[in-house]
């Protein structure tokens, strides 16, 4: 029988790895991408669980809200990464270093 | 809940600067879409008319006199909000005035940059209004999203392109911190609404809803730029052109302002204990870091990042008292604070020319002897930010210390006041390389007569609120009773 507490640990297992991910991630720009998308889906996941637990469709009806949102923030992501692109010919995430202190 | 089935004007008016928002980005789209190539200035000019047009609506139509809930409990009108609409609008309307000449010279001049601001504008009502997680979500969107493209705007810039990537992945982290906040709050509480959770958090607070908080106070603080969740904010004021700091700056402050406040202060008011210990801790780094750090800085537009963050220092200090004296003094800070750093980057920007960038320390040397007005409205800027009366600037510290006091939190007032000593000395430097130093061969400032009768509005506006700080004091204290 799964229970509230199963999904729970999911998602914020899911979160968790986000957050690994951004901030050990020393190569891909791409990558931190996938991993804010994945932050945003672990939190989904929490307002579908709760939602189905409660008898309260508010949750529901939030996550459809945070997909959308999701969407425009991949394609705002994916377009800023295009100008980093066309500047700099390079992806990596060493290479955003040129402001410091 | 009672829900109202039927829309009538009365329903519906409270939310005009909305509705009238979202159909003038519509309207503006379209026609910088048939005459936006063949006339270069007609959506900057629309857009400045637009945002008149929409204070006058906002001011006849959209006034309350109690709060109400609107729109199934989703959004809230009260005087708070209509007030910060309208000064959304003047702020923004401000904003773009001061830019208008230096996106003409980069050649960024473009319609979509003048949408996004006011799509900006458009989540920063939301946030304002917003009574509900959900609408609160939207709105913290809503304005991050249109502010990250504003970052990458000019197309050719690498460190803007760099500054943006860096805003965006660090913005969405605060995100989904927040929205990861919320969806915990929500199971534990089984309501979205504001006002249902205020009802229903009271007494001994189950681990699950401070688990929540945590969330929650992370993503503020990180919308904010409060150390330790501050890395963004440098990098994102150097690496973006001028006038989208200038624009980050100003109005999306009274949006944030507005977020801690409806969720901490309205929403969470039942943690208040727990949210005013962590923010004090917050306040105190925030304080510390932003000062020392701004000393060390040789570009202007970094220092001036170092600068906000030692100001949202003190307007967390004012939620920290936790009383709505408190929230009114940080409501009076946050005002005071987006009035003077308009003025400072409206300096920047005069200050910069076709292929020069007036953002480093070393080229406001001598400024005086260049530009005696230029110089003037940077000095008075530079004396309220420090802190130094008669300018507003002072007031507001001064407001924020008093209810510090009233609350008995002496070691906090001690921090404030010393790292205000702290942070005069890099104000005053500027004042001195202006007045004291000689000028280098440098190009001559900008003479767009519209931005400098502009800049001297925004000056005049600092000194005489600094002379007669009552009325506006009484407002603040007033809207948050």
């Amino acid at each position: 029988m799964i229970t509230l507490a199963h999904l729970l640990t999911l998602s914020a297992i899911l979160f968790a790895i986000s957050i690994a991910g951004i901030f050990l991630n020393r190569k891909n720009v791409i990558l931190l991408l996938m991993c804010v998308e994945l932050l945003l889906l672990a939190a989904n996941f929490n307002f579908v669980a709760f939602s189905r637990f409660l008898g309260n469709l508010d949750g529901q009806v939030f996550v459809f809200f945070v997909l959308t949102v999701a969407a425009a923030e991949s394609a705002i992501g994916l377009a800023i990464l295009v100008v980093l692109f066309r500047s700099r010919r390079s992806i990596n995430v060493e290479d955003l270093n040129t402001m410091k202190g | 809940m009672a829900s109202e089935t039927t829309l009538t004007w009365a329903t519906v008016a409270p939310a005009i600067a909305e509705i009238y928002l979202a159909i003038a980005v519509c309207v503006l789209l379209l026609v910088d879409v048939f005459y936006g190539e063949k006339r270069r200035g007609l959506t900057p000019t629309l857009t400045l008319a637009a945002l008149a047009l929409g204070a006058l609506l906002t001011a006849q139509f959209g006034a309350v006199t109690e709060r109400v809930t609107l729109f199934n409990g989703m959004f809230v009108a009260d005087e708070l909000g209509h007030f910060l609409k309208l000064a959304g609008f003047v702020f923004v309307g401000f904003a773009l005035l001061y830019s208008r000449t230096y996106l003409e010279q980069r050649e960024i001049l473009k319609g979509e940059y003048y949408v996004l601001a006011l799509t900006a504008l458009l989540g920063i009502f939301v946030m304002v209004s917003a009574a509900s997680l959900l609408t609160m979500y939207i709105g913290v969107e809503l304005l991050a999203l249109s502010v990250y493209a504003m970052v990458a705007f000019d197309r050719d810039s690498g460190i803007a392109a760099e500054s943006a990537m860096k805003y965006f992945v660090l913005g969405s982290i605060a995100s989904g911190a927040l929205l990861y906040g919320m969806s915990i709050v929500y199971g534990v509480t089984g309501t979205l609404s504001l006002d249902e959770l205020a009802g229903q958090l009271r007494g001994e607070l189950s681990a699950g809803v401070i688990l929540g908080l945590v969330f929650i106070v992370v993503a503020v603080a990180f919308k904010l730029g409060a150390v330790p969740f501050h890395m963004w904010l440098p990098d994102v004021y150097h690496g973006a052109p001028t006038s989208v700091t200038l624009f980050i700056g100003t109005a999306p402050k009274i949006a944030y302002f507005a977020l801690a406040l409806r969720l901490l202060a309205e929403g969470l008011q039942g943690a208040v204990a727990e949210w005013s210990q962590m923010l004090a801790a917050l306040a105190v780094l925030t304080l510390v870091v932003g000062n020392v750090v701004a000393i060390v800085q040789s570009n202007l537009k970094r220092m001036l990042a170092y600068s906000t963050i030692s100001n949202v220092g003190f307007i967390v200090l004012g939620f920290v008292a936790g009383t709505p004296e408190g929230y009114s003094a940080a409501l009076y800070y946050t005002l005071v604070y987006v009035l003077m750093s308009l003025g400072t980057f409206g300096v920047i920007l005069l200050a910069s020319r076709k292929g020069f960038e007036a953002d480093e320390l070393d080229h406001y040397k001598g400024l005086h002897a260049r530009d005696p007005m230029l110089a003037f409205v940077m000095m008075v800027l530079m004396f309220s930010t420090a802190g130094i009366p008669p300018f507003v600037g002072f007031w507001a510290k001064l407001r924020i210390i008093q209810e510090l006091w009233a609350t008995s939190h002496p070691w906090l007032i001690l921090i404030a006041i010393v790292m205000s000593v702290v942070g005069a000395f890099y104000y005053l430097r500027v004042v001195k390389l202006m007045y004291f130093d000689p000028p280098g061969e440098l190009p001559a400032t900008e003479r767009n007569t519209g931005a400098r009768v502009a800049l001297g509005l925004n000056a005049a506006a600092v000194v005489l609120l600094g002379l007669l700080p009552g009325p506006l004091l009484d407002l603040c204290a007033r809207l948050l009773h």
